[in-house]
């Protein structure tokens, strides 16, 4: 389709102007942008730009909280043929200085004042950036620094510009391409510097299309748009989607009031990673816990049911008339109960991706009527290379490859990919660029996977993760973490066995989850360290690493790499300490070196090691951590040869 | 149902918090003037004078029991001092109740929490209202003539504050269910909904941690920077009431030992000797 981002919004705002394109909660109130006020915004914002001397091919830097004026700013950039950068609206300042002097960024967009004073502070080192415009004016009325301007401003500077130049917005537009970059994503960067990955408006238009079509996404969907504007995901879902399928998006009030707001809404279209369906699993077990008991009884009761039959029901396969009336009941009395307390009632497709999904998280939605599907994808291909298709689910794949996608296993086991969204080049780096995409335009994902015979991608770990054990055995270390993140009790885990000959493994409990534990076990606590150290949390934890241990031992080519002896960490592995990245995934390396002291006591098998810490707190300032930590020896089961 | 709930725009005549451009430091608004009491034998304060301007951040700093809450207390209309007049723009008062402080413009906040503990932060925000809704309790409660038009208007006021404070996840939780820090903050809220002139706000950072009295101060910074609201605040701690007042009044043992800008406040001898001791 050869079409561009603000093509799209013209169309819709003339062929259904009065049609709800955005909604954002304000004052307790849900407000409406229609189509045509979507536009005129648009409009009025790239006029104002322009009027400000943005031109043709320079990038504008967008950082905050999910606003309409924030997606429709992508947009108005778009029209005026520059490209939009978002970044993290969580990241600290020198995070984002190297991301402006990458880009070369004159213009930034912030949404309130928390972010503009990053702008200002970062502007002593960015020279170059010389305009802020802002969303929200709180704050900022004794703000007199040059270049500092409001939307309202902006965009009433916009219509004079636009009474004075009528033709310049729809000439500017006209000239767009469907081959010009429409926005340039910096990736979080496991290792090194970001890098920015310049994506089409074809590529994610195509993308979107695919995705659109494959669940007949239209005009009269609802999507809450709470992640952030800088993740690939949410670009996908909130802006290409949106754009392509003509479905309204809806801004939650603050990031606390989500949960809220997403009952208020009852989206049909919705998006998570793992850990927000983890989050709604935990609050239901949580609140069953304390319930009374004939309620607890009949949960139990009919969730039996929902497992048996749930999926299939979905999947539409034959059930038998009597456990289709008792899931009706079921449905009546408590999935429909449940998914009206979490949001999801009125849910055709919900898309779960980013990280791995416990099998029995994954069970759990589906068997109570969520069609909860997995995708693929990275920000290099527009989070779009695989995706599952109604009734063909399985558990552990992540999908065939989705229209418009070839995919191939390279020899080392490296899954590849070519097709509409692959990227068109990391910003001014050709280096960086060749070394990802092969001679036959395949792009290198980085991921090991396996294809079964049906076509379905199943993905094992980072293809530069694996590693060998001294033995000889294949190490795959996020397969391992994923089985051990699977356990509610368990927040994070790392693993390290590459060259040695025992699996050894870091563990974070999920302090929520074992928290509540502990009050129920009446098991007083004084925090998190102590919560950590506590002998029935470690008690607790061996249990979960023998499970996976005795999973393991099921599984060919993996039964050398059972956890041999394991520690639960002191304190939560932390974006803020460097040890995560703002996606949430581990660093590896820096974990190794950091605690590398923990390994060798891990290695060593001594009972007990003493450790300090640095912690960085959310205001920047630094403090320490310290504590005594036991290693554990965990069992190990002999190989299970199963009987196929 | 396809559209949550309504969706229609705020009208252009809904009441706005009126907002005064940058802060411009007036003339006296509060005149508290040789104010002694007692209590029986025990005297409580004995011959205070100082004032307070308009938009100012004026904070009560001394000892336990030095008379601060005492001092508000005065200031409120619910204790009557022995001797002293008080002026407010202008009239003198001698004796006065508390409703007829709070009608004339001077609102409060309570060290130890007085919000209505079963109501939601909303109903307690717009109990605030009270003194500002005109319709009786007949015709509000079969929502007939006025009533229901002037809720709608009183609730808009109040989601402003909600949006203000940031209390938007809490509107209809109980606010027995908030922690510490937030329930001091709906404190604020239903003193603000009262649109006052003055805000008398008795140790509004007492009891919380760094984060809390952080969030708290920038509150009240923007309270005094965004609506002109005149602040009285009694503090215990030091750091904060030097960061944020522009005039500080100290009491010691019921009696004046100093007054005047913090950097005057922290370099005053009688002050430090209070606060410090002194070696004989």
């Amino acid at each position: 389709m050869a079409t561009t981002f603000p093509r799209l919004l013209q169309k819709h705002a003339s062929e259904r102007p009065q049609d709800p394109a955005l909604r954002e909660k304000e004052y307790g109130i849900w407000q409406t942008w229609s189509w045509q006020r979507a536009l005129a915004d648009v409009r009025a914002m790239a006029g104002g730009l322009a009027a400000l001397g943005f031109t043709p091919g320079q990038n504008l830097a967008i950082v905050g909280d999910n606003r309409p004026h924030l997606y429709l700013m992508f947009v108005a950039v778009q029209a005026l043929r520059g490209v939009p950068v978002p970044m993290y609206q969580d990241a600290v300042a020198a995070e984002m200085a190297f991301v402006l002097q990458d880009a070369e960024v004159h213009f930034a967009f912030a949404e309130n004042q928390e972010q503009v004073d990053k702008m200002l502070e970062l502007r002593e080192s960015v020279p170059g950036l010389t305009h802020i415009i802002y969303d929200d004016p709180r704050g900022m009325r004794n703000y007199t620094q040059p270049g500092l301007i409001s939307i309202d401003e902006l965009m009433a500077l916009g219509k004079k510009h636009d009474e004075a130049h009528p033709q310049l917005f729809d000439e500017s537009v006209a000239l767009g391409q469907s081959d010009d970059v429409s926005v340039i994503l910096y990736t979080s960067g496991t290792t090194g510097r970001p890098k920015g990955v310049c994506q089409t408006h074809a590529s994610f238009i195509g993308s979107a299309t695919g995705g659109v079509q494959t669940d007949g996404l239209n005009g009269k969907d609802n999507v809450l748009s709470y992640l952030p504007p800088a993740w690939v995901g949410d670009h996908l879902f909130s802006l290409a989607q949106w754009l392509v399928a003509g479905f309204t998006i809806n801004c939650p009030e603050s990031s606390e009031t989500v949960n809220i707001d997403m009952r208020e809404i009852g989206p049909t279209y919705y998006f998570a990673p793992p850990r927000v369906f983890e989050g709604m699993l935990t609050s239901v077990s949580i609140r069953m816990e304390d319930a009374a008991r004939f309620k607890q009884w009949m949960h139990h009761k009919f969730m039996d049911v929902a497992k048996r039959v749930g999926s299939d029901i979905l999947d539409g396969k034959p059930v038998g008339a009597g456990d289709r009336l008792m899931y009706g009941l079921g449905n009546l009395l408590v999935y429909g109960p449940l998914k009206n307390a979490m949001g999801l009632s009125r849910i055709r497709v919900a898309y779960t991706a980013g990280a791995a999904i416990g099998p029995d998280l994954f069970r759990f939605f589906r068997s109570i009527g969520v069609n909860l599907k997995q995708l693929y994808g990275q920000t290099e291909t527009c989070a779009y290379v695989c995706i599952q298709k109604n009734g063909h689910v399985k558990l552990n794949s992540v999908g065939q490859a989705a229209p418009g996608i070839e995919l191939k296993i390279a020899d080392n086991g490296e899954v590849l990919v070519k097709g509409v969204s692959v990227l068109k080049e990391y910003y001014k780096r050709p280096d960086a660029t060749a070394e990802v995409i092969d001679e036959n335009g395949y792009f290198k994902t980085g991921d090991a996977g396996v294809l079964d015979h049906d076509g379905h991608l199943r993905i094992i770990d980072r293809a530069k993760d694996v590693g060998k054990m001294a033995g000889g055995a294949m190490f795959a270390p996020n397969y391992i973490e994923n089985k051990l993140k699977f356990f509610p009790q368990i927040k994070e885990a790392v693993c390290f066995g590459h060259g040695k000959d025992k699996v050894t493994a870091f563990i974070n409990i999920d302090f929520e989850a074992v928290g509540n534990w502990a009050e129920r076990q009446g098991l007083p606590y004084a925090g998190y360290v102590d919560l950590a150290g506590k002998p029935e949390v470690l008690k607790m934890m061996a249990e979960c690493v023998e499970k996976v241990n005795a999973d393991l031992a099921s599984e060919e080519g993996m039964e050398d790499t059972q956890i041999a002896r394991f520690l639960v960490l002191h304190k939560e592995l932390d974006p803020d300490d460097d040890e995560l990245t703002r996606t949430r995934k581990v660093r590896r390396g820096f974990v190794a070196d950091k605690y590398a002291v923990l390994i060798d006591a891990l290695d060593a098998g001594r009972p007990e090691q003493y450790i300090e810490t640095a912690v960085k707190f959310e205001d920047g300032r630094t403090g320490k951590v310290s504590a005594n930590l036991k290693t554990l020896d965990a069992k190990i089961f002999p190989p299970v040869r199963s009987a196929a | 149902m396809n559209a949550p709930q309504a969706m229609m725009p705020l009208p252009p005549d809904a009441p706005m918090l009126t907002q005064v451009h940058g802060k411009r430091i007036g003339d006296v608004i509060l005149d508290i003037k040789n104010i002694s009491l007692r209590f029986g034998g025990v005297k409580a304060l004995t011959d205070i004078s100082f004032n307070v301007k308009e938009h100012e951040i004026r904070s009560i700093i001394g000892p336990n029991g030095a008379g601060k809450s005492s001092m508000l207390n005065c200031i409120n209309g619910v204790y009557t001092p022995s001797e002293g007049s008080i002026t407010f723009r202008g009239q003198t008062f001698a004796h006065m109740n508390s409703r007829q402080v709070a009608e004339m413009g001077v609102a409060r906040t309570f060290q130890n929490l007085a919000l209505f503990k079963g109501m939601s932060v909303l109903d307690n925000i717009m109990s605030g209202r009270n003194l500002k809704i005109k319709s009786n309790l007949f015709m509000q409660a079969l929502r007939i003539g006025p009533a229901e038009r002037e809720e709608i208007r009183h609730r808009e006021f109040v989601e402003r504050i909600v949006d203000f404070l940031e209390i938007q996840a809490y509107r209809k939780t109980p606010v027995g269910q908030l922690p510490y820090g937030l329930q001091k903050r709906v404190d604020l809220g239903r003193a603000l909904a009262m649109e006052p002139q003055v805000l008398l706000l008795d140790e509004p950072m007492a009891g919380m941690n760094v984060e809390e009295k952080q969030d708290m101060s920038r509150f009240i910074l923007d309270v005094n920077d965004e609506f002109g609201t005149t602040i009285v605040l009694i503090e215990h701690d030091m750091g904060v009431v030097m960061d944020i007042s522009d005039r500080v009044v100290v009491l010691d043992y019921g009696k004046k030992i100093g007054d005047g800008t913090p950097d005057e406040v922290r370099n005053n001898e009688d002050v430090i000797r209070a606060y410090l001791g002194t070696s004989h």
